[in-house]
């Protein structure tokens, strides 16, 4: 009796799969900035064009192609076109080069987690230096949360090219992280459907508990009118457009993969078209919530730092004119400086110097992304609330959440044409295939722990996926409305869920997704050839801040090899499929 | 003759503190800063506390424990409020070296601070840094202990996922022999119906059933 194939237990699970996989880091950590850098409120319309013409119909692609051909995406895109396994097996590479860096996230999220049962919060304070008498020098120079990200939790080493040791805490956290992800994807389906429901919604019940606290926070609406005030004129930039685009495509996790997997353990009469606009609305809705949250922390934090900037003048000033304490408050601030200069010219001017133009646009302005304005950004906020240490946990608690969805996606991708495969689900069991297959990972995973582990994360970030999906998507594209057909695919569908193919679909997967799909492309690879040499930021320790710096040769080999390694798959896989073919026909001539 | 000696003793004694002297130095406090509505009023008296608070630390330190409270002069005190202090020996000729003055308040600070209800950063000593208080560091870092914690916990379950899988498999693989024998014990059993056994249906062999077959074969023979 032939095995059939796992099943989700009902179709919420596999909807809860797919928002908890497409929702992730890049909606709390990449959006905000995108709207920030290009124009506030005027960004939401590019992104929701982008998201109605490109990121619905490439995703119901994706999981009509899993639902249909109920395989993983080697066995897919076999199915399609035997020539086209190989997009497939690039799916798998990048995965497992997305695997191998992406874990780091959930290690660091699993530090800040346990570090935040301290009061007072370890990054709040910047600790002494050796004879006691002040405190350490890189502290004062940066601040207290810089210094805790880069020498504590890093430990990072000034350049890419000094490797340091591997540091056994971040590797501890690292391995902890690997086992939780070992935990959810053991059983397959049976385990990854039950865990899903917590990693997708327990991160809204953090964002909506932080929406309220950051609302009630002073100085929020500084933040939300910064960043909802429209600037139109960002609406001509192309660079919004192509950042909305890059931004739809990349958050909803396409061409991994872990889609055409999710959607390949579906009933066949799933309505995978409602569930492809469900999570696409849901992913972007996510991002724009986010984006609420993210703004009214900002503008809570600035506002803090302003008042800041604005008491050390107060004081530096009642200090040197020795004027009566209290005296001078923000609202007389102006008018005795007026005085003062015009009263005592010589002694202001002195002063002068010393006194920071304290502006709160200035520091609306500090547009950070990515990691830093999770563990620099966020923290540095976090650290004024009250009770800091609650707001702390749920806010690393509800990043590991994120991560880890995003992480079950990823090693479903690996996972999938693995058990899938004949060869090695018969010598192997699940558990000790994946068992494997986290175990590699983890292993590579400790580069990331070195002390120019954080250098190598960049790298992989920015490089392991991002050209080599845009081409993963656009042959996929291209296979099933050209190769395949998109009539036979069409009537496929019908056959198999009860219900027609909209004009609308037709005309996106066959015209206007992959003309996107290819100016995205060439975009990318001008942007790539014009600037030349490539540049990462390195910190300084006794600057206290980060400075550019080339990459050295080996590490643009690196890049190089990243890239390649996932797009040469397809054509050699074409290839070789063609010589297999030519052989076997050459060795078994035609019966007449 | 005594009132140009009272005045020239008044004018060392005045020269002895003064902004910037030798063994000087400045004090400042942001009483309305630390207290609020609680502030209270930089007066006199406030500063004879001061002295005697001075007097007091001094006197803690060796060779040293004459000093009066009139020892200490301040000058200078402006809006700020802030002022000059020095402490003179018992001959009111010389001021005491800065070393012992310094040295003195830092061991006493803590009691200076809480008399007039302030801290380290509303009551500055310029050029007397404060001892900044040491961390606190627990024997055994927290957060080890929570991920000793939930890495246990984690192992424990994959121990139990892996564990329940393996049994699972095994009573799988045994699992078809077993199905057999309880189709035949099905087989071997009459099936009773309001105490009336009814017909076994005799399916094992492919048994004629005559409701089809009555008549001859009326379909044309291959």
């Amino acid at each position: 009796m032939e095995k059939s194939r796992p099943l989700w237990a009902n179709p919420l699970q596999f909807v809860f799969a797919c928002i908890s996989y497409a929702v992730g880091l890049g909606n709390v950590w990449r959006f905000p900035y995108l709207c920030q850098m290009y124009g506030g409120g005027s960004f939401l319309v590019p992104y929701l064009v982008m998201l109605i013409v490109e990121g619905m119909p490439l995703l119901y692609l994706e999981l009509a192609v899993g639902q249909r051909m109920r395989q993983g995406s080697i066995g897919a895109w076999k199915t399609i076109s035997p020539y086209l396994g190989g997009v497939g097996l690039a799916s798998v590479v990048v995965s497992f080069f997305l695997s191998m860096y992406y874990n780091i996230i959930n290690a660091w999220a699993f530090w800040y987690l346990f570090h935040s049962f301290q009061d007072p919060l370890p990054w709040s304070v910047c600790p002494l230096n050796d004879n006691h008498t002040g405190y350490d020098e890189e502290c004062e120079k940066a601040s207290s949360t810089q210094y805790f990200w880069y020498r504590k939790t890093l430990n990072i080493s000034p350049s890419i090219q000094d490797s340091g040791r591997v540091q056994w805490e971040p590797a501890l956290c690292l391995v902890l992280a690997w086992l939780v992800v070992y935990l959810c994807v053991l059983r397959g389906t049976q385990s990854t459907g039950k865990v899903v429901y917590f990693t997708a919604l327990l991160p809204y019940c953090v964002l909506i508990i932080y929406l309220v606290r950051g609302l009630t926070l002073h100085g929020a609406t500084n933040g939300l009118a910064y960043m909802f005030t429209p600037k139109l004129e960002q609406l001509a930039n192309p660079k919004a457009w192509i950042n909305a685009a890059t931004q739809i495509f990349f958050s909803l996790g396409l061409g991994f993969g872990s889609l055409i997997a999710f959607a390949s353990y579906n009933e066949p009469s799933n309505n995978c078209q409602k569930h492809a606009i469900i999570v696409s609305l849901i992913n972007s809705s996510t991002s724009i919530f986010a984006s609420i949250v993210t703004f009214s922390i900002y503008g809570f934090k600035a506002t803090f730092n302003y008042e800041s900037c604005l008491n050390k003048v107060i004081l530096l000033l009642t200090n040197s004119f020795d004027l009566e304490d209290g005296f001078l408050t923000t609202s007389n601030l102006e008018q005795v400086k007026g005085y003062l200069a015009s009263t005592f010219p010589g002694k202001y001017s002195e002063v002068l110097p010393q006194m920071r133009n304290c502006s709160l646009q200035a520091e609306l302005a500090t547009a950070v992304q990515g990691t830093g304005l999770s563990f620099i950004v966020y923290t540095e906020a976090i650290k004024n609330m009250e009770v800091s240490q609650l707001w702390s946990v749920l806010y690393f608690f509800m990043l590991l959440m994120l991560g880890i969805g995003s992480m079950l996606g990823n090693t479903a991708a690996i996972l999938t044409p693995l058990t899938d495969s004949k060869v090695v689900s018969s010598h192997l069991p699940k558990e000790a295939i994946s068992g494997l297959v986290c175990l590699v990972n983890c292993v590579i995973g400790l580069v990331f722990t070195m002390e120019s582990g954080n250098y190598w994360f960049d790298i992989f970030n920015d490089y392991a996926a991002t050209l080599s999906l845009l081409l993963i998507v656009l042959v996929e594209t291209i296979a099933v409305c050209y190769v395949y057909g998109l009539r036979r695919f069409e009537s496929d569908l019908e056959a198999m869920t009860g219900r027609g193919l909209n004009w609308y679909w037709k005309a996106m997967w066959a015209g206007v997704s992959p003309l996107l799909i290819v100016s995205l492309f060439v975009f990318y690879l001008s942007d790539y050839i014009l600037t030349g040499t490539l540049q990462y930021q390195a910190w300084d320790a006794f600057q206290g801040q980060l400075v550019t710096k080339d990459y050295p040769p080996y590490a643009l080999a690196v890049i190089g090899l990243l890239v390649a390694s996932s797009i040469m798959c397809i054509p050699l896989v074409a290839l070789g499929t063609f010589i297999t073919r030519c052989l076997k026909r050459g060795d078994t001539p035609p019966t007449a | 003759m005594l009132c140009l000696l009272f005045f020239l003793v008044t004018a060392v004694r005045a020269e002895l503190c003064q902004p910037d002297a030798e063994n000087a130095f400045k004090v400042r406090l942001s009483i309305r800063t630390a207290l609020g509505d609680k502030a209270y009023a930089w007066d006199t008296n406030e500063e004879y506390l001061f002295k005697a608070m001075v007097a007091f630390s001094m006197r803690k330190v060796p060779n040293r424990e004459t000093t009066e409270i009139s020892h200490v002069l301040l000058c200078n005190v402006t809006q700020r409020v802030s002022f000059w202090f020095v402490v003179t020996d018992p001959s009111k000729n010389h001021t005491l070296p800065a070393v012992e003055i310094q040295s003195a308040i830092r061991m006493n600070r803590n009691r200076i601070n809480n008399a007039f209800f302030l801290n380290d950063q509303t009551l500055e000593f310029l050029k007397i840094p404060s001892t900044l208080a040491p961390p606190t560091d627990p024997s055994m870092p927290i957060w080890i202990i929570i991920f000793s914690v939930i890495f246990c916990i984690v192992i424990v379950a994959v121990m139990l996922l892996i564990l329940s899988g393996i049994r699972q498999r095994r009573r799988k693989s045994k699992g078809p022999s077993e199905v057999d024998d309880t189709e035949d014990k099905c087989e071997n059993m009459i099936t009773i119906e309001n105490g009336i056994p009814c017909d076994p249906l005799d399916t094992k062999g492919g048994h004629i059933n005559d409701a089809f077959m009555t008549e001859d074969e009326r379909l044309t023979p291959l």
